[in-house]
């Protein structure tokens, strides 16, 4: 058992019995984990312009209740990311919520529109972690190329979200068997990985560094190892729900289920086991949940009109721990890497460790606290998870920002 | 079943059927039913048709019920047939053709049918551009609903009178071999009939150009070919399937005239199969591109059959349906 000295939102000191000296103390929980911050850097906090599914408070809200002491948030809001007046509120809006860090990230082109590059540095200037064009794919060859050079040189990756819009279409499911048994038009796992294998080239090329957003597809993983082998910088995400859930899921007990759409969509069980193997073995970087919050008018409609996405802040650590942890594949230093130390280092922001020194963003879990999702509690503004109802091993008891509580699990 | 006093004749009400109902409220696919509750449609059905060769055409069967039919899809013909089938059982009957755009504007599906619901109907029939919204209906609404086709996923009725005219002319489903040959990857019609023949007992040949074959069907068909002439050979049935030119986005054939030239059924195509092989067709029919004119109007043809056939096999549901929800509890 070791104490922590936090001192002006840094840990001083980490010892035995540490003198308390008037200091606010904390207790942790026996058998609790105390990890550094876990960073989620891929989230949609929505604001502005869609503030009916989530904002940044209701987000940081959301993700510290998850134990995210970070998130990094996607630029797809109204008006797009792309310019660094936008950057500025979100950061005003972090500050007046006051719970987790936000980083945002900015679009790569004007509008996510994929013809004019955005000014970039700016936007690097005002606060921005990377670059995207998120929810689109940085649409062409020559784009993606200039986009990591000048990205590179101002030190910062591109994050890409893979798809080739041809080969998606107007596809709404995995193209597997079962998007033709229900009728829904498919998205071969081919259209991703077409687009990794692209940018793991381009990154070569320029020795810049690219980021895979949600990958889900074996075929993905397969390029991003060869590219890592061949010294490429390239690192991936993989979000829970493509590590647990597969494309049988839509066959289940409520048909056409809108909490099971996202894009990328579920994949095959091949496809699942590829990404929990990545995990396993290294070449998965980063476990992100690529939050996506929708007001529940907007997904109780017909399956090809919902849009894509479900919420995961909130879901993440119990699906890692119950999924990952207890089931044996990964150990709790892994899982810690994939959620705080990898995302730290990928978009080079602070935490990811409890050195001295270190910010003290911390996240104590429990590992054995028995969790039921309520989709009705998630304290997002949105309810759009598949995970209602699910029970699992593994929960925040309190979650550390600067050394504040932002975040105490009142069950515990 | 009621016998109202009414100025028809009490003495041609419906016959005696074994008190045997469907499991579901709602007719949604045939995914879901089993081989008893397909014949049992099917033996309902002989009931049905035997009612269309009255003069007086009509049964109190569904009298004071209230059937709104809800076609997001512009149709003439199965709408048709749901209008007659519901008048024939004295049903009220209101038919509803709206459109469905791309763009999402104005009032959801589900705020339609509610706002239908309060006045009340006893049953929905609806068709509809998008696969499981009568799913989302039946999960969400309080009515029995009547799946007159999803989107890509399936059209029970078609598949049901397919099955019905198959029967009237070979006396059985099972152990006949059925070619399906066209458009593949879009047709519900095409899901609906290879799970219904699948659970009947058929063998169940589908053909198409390769870029119109869904992933997976080799799970589901018996053989899954690109050569119409290894999908004819001995068929008991030979259906064609439209091709659909509304649904098509890009690059899955060349021409129409390619297409007739690979997949259409002509006289010489159809010489392999079976001696007595029927040629079936969902409609409507494109003459001259999945099946040629001589064909669709010879002798092996029972296309226009299909069609009257429709009426008895909506008037078996709707009455089994109805039946259900009056507290014939299976």
């Amino acid at each position: 058992m070791f104490d922590l000295l936090i001192e002006d939102g840094a840990i001083r000191r980490i010892g035995k019995d540490l003198p308390v000296d008037g200091a606010e103390v904390f207790e942790v929980p026996r058998g609790a984990i105390v990890a550094p911050g876990l960073i989620d850097i891929h989230v949609h906090l929505r604001e502005p312009g869609q503030e009916h599914k989530e904002t940044v408070a209701t987000g940081t809200a959301s993700a510290v209740a998850g134990g995210f002491t970070a998130v990094a948030c996607m630029p797809n809001t109204e008006p797009v990311n792309d310019h660094a007046g936008i950057t500025q509120f979100i950061l005003k809006r972090a500050q007046e919520a006051g719970l987790a860090r936000v980083y945002p990230i900015g679009a790569v082109s004007l509008g996510s529109r994929g013809e004019q590059l955005a000014e970039l540095g700016e936007q690097k200037n005002a606060g921005c972690i990377a670059f995207t064009d998120d929810g689109r794919p940085v649409i062409t060859a020559l784009l993606m190329r200039r986009a990591l050079e000048y990205a590179g040189m101002l030190g910062v990756p591109v994050i890409d979200h893979c798809e080739d819009p041809s080969l998606k279409g107007d596809g709404v499911a995995h193209e597997g068997f079962h998007a033709s048994a229900l009728g829904l038009r498919g998205i071969p796992g081919v259209a991703e990985s077409l687009m990794v294998e692209r940018d793991v080239s381009l990154a070569e090329l320029t020795g810049a560094h690219v980021h895979i957003a949600h990958m889900s597809a074996r075929q993905s993983l397969r390029a991003v190892r060869a590219g890592k082998e061949r010294g490429v910088r390239v690192t991936c995400e993989v979000a829970p729900h493509h590590f647990t859930l597969a494309d049988e899921a839509l066959d289940g007990p409520v048909k056409y289920d809108t909490n099971l759409k996202m894009n990328p969509p579920l994949r095959e069980a091949a496809d699942r086991d590829a990404m929990l193997e990545g995990i396993a073995d290294g070449s998965v970087d980063v476990i992100a949940t690529d939050h996506a919050p929708h007001h529940a008018d907007e997904k109780l409609v017909e399956f090809d009109r919902a849009p894509f996405g479900i919420v995961g802040l909130e879901t993440a650590v119990p699906l890692v721990f119950d999924r990952l942890i207890h089931t044996g594949r990964i150990g709790i230093s892994r899982a810690i890497a994939l959620l705080s130390a990898n995302p730290a280092g990928a978009m080079h922001v602070p935490g990811g460790s409890l050195a001295e020194g270190s910010i003290a963003d911390i996240t104590v879990i429990a590992p054995d606290m028995k969790v039921t999702i309520r989709a009705s509690k998630l304290r997002s503004r949105s309810k759009n998870t598949p995970f209602d109802g699910w029970e699992l091993r593994g929960g925040i008891v309190a979650t550390l920002v600067g050394g504040r509580v932002v975040y105490r699990n009142a069950e515990v | 079943m009621n016998t109202a006093a009414t100025d028809h004749n009490p003495a041609q009400d419906v016959p005696d059927i074994a008190p045997v109902t469907l499991r579901s409220r709602h007719l949604l696919g045939i995914d879901g039913l089993d081989a008893g509750e397909i014949s049992l449609i099917l033996d309902t059905a002989e009931a049905m048709k035997e009612i269309g060769t009255r003069s007086v055409k009509k049964v109190p069967t569904l009298r004071g019920r209230t059937v709104v039919n809800l076609f997001f899809e512009p149709s003439t013909r199965t709408r048709t047939s749901f209008e007659i089938a519901e008048k024939r059982l004295s049903a009220d009957t209101l038919s509803i053709a709206t459109s469905t755009s791309s763009v999402t504007k104005g009032e959801t599906l589900l705020d339609t049918v509610r706002n239908l619901e309060a006045m009340a109907p006893d049953m929905i029939v609806m068709r509809h551009a998008s696969s499981g919204a009568p799913h989302l209906l039946a999960r969400m609404c309080r009515s029995a609903i009547v799946n007159a086709g999803d989107g890509m996923h399936e059209h029970p009725t078609q598949a049901l009178l397919d099955a019905f005219t198959i029967r009237a002319h070979k006396g059985r489903l099972s152990g006949l071999k059925v070619a399906i040959i066209g458009d593949l990857l879009h047709s519900r019609v095409l899901r609906s009939n290879l799970l219904l023949l699948k659970t009947m007992g058929a063998e169940v040949w589908t053909c198409g150009p390769a870029t119109l074959i869904p992933v997976g069907l080799d799970r589901l068909a018996a053989r899954v070919t690109t050569s119409v002439d290894e999908a004819v050979d001995g068929a008991d049935v030979v259906m064609m399937l439209r091709i659909q030119q509304e649904r098509m986005h890009g690059h899955f054939f060349p021409s129409v005239r390619e297409y007739f030239s690979l997949f259409g059924l002509t006289v010489e195509r159809l010489r392999h199969a079976a001696s007595d092989a029927i040629v079936m067709h969902p409609g409507p029919m494109n003459r001259g591109v999945e099946i040629d004119s001589e064909v669709a109007d010879g002798p092996g043809s029972v296309i226009l059959e299909q069609v009257s056939n429709g009426v008895a096999v909506r008037m078996a549901v709707l009455y089994l349906l109805a039946g259900r929800e009056a507290g014939g509890e299976g």
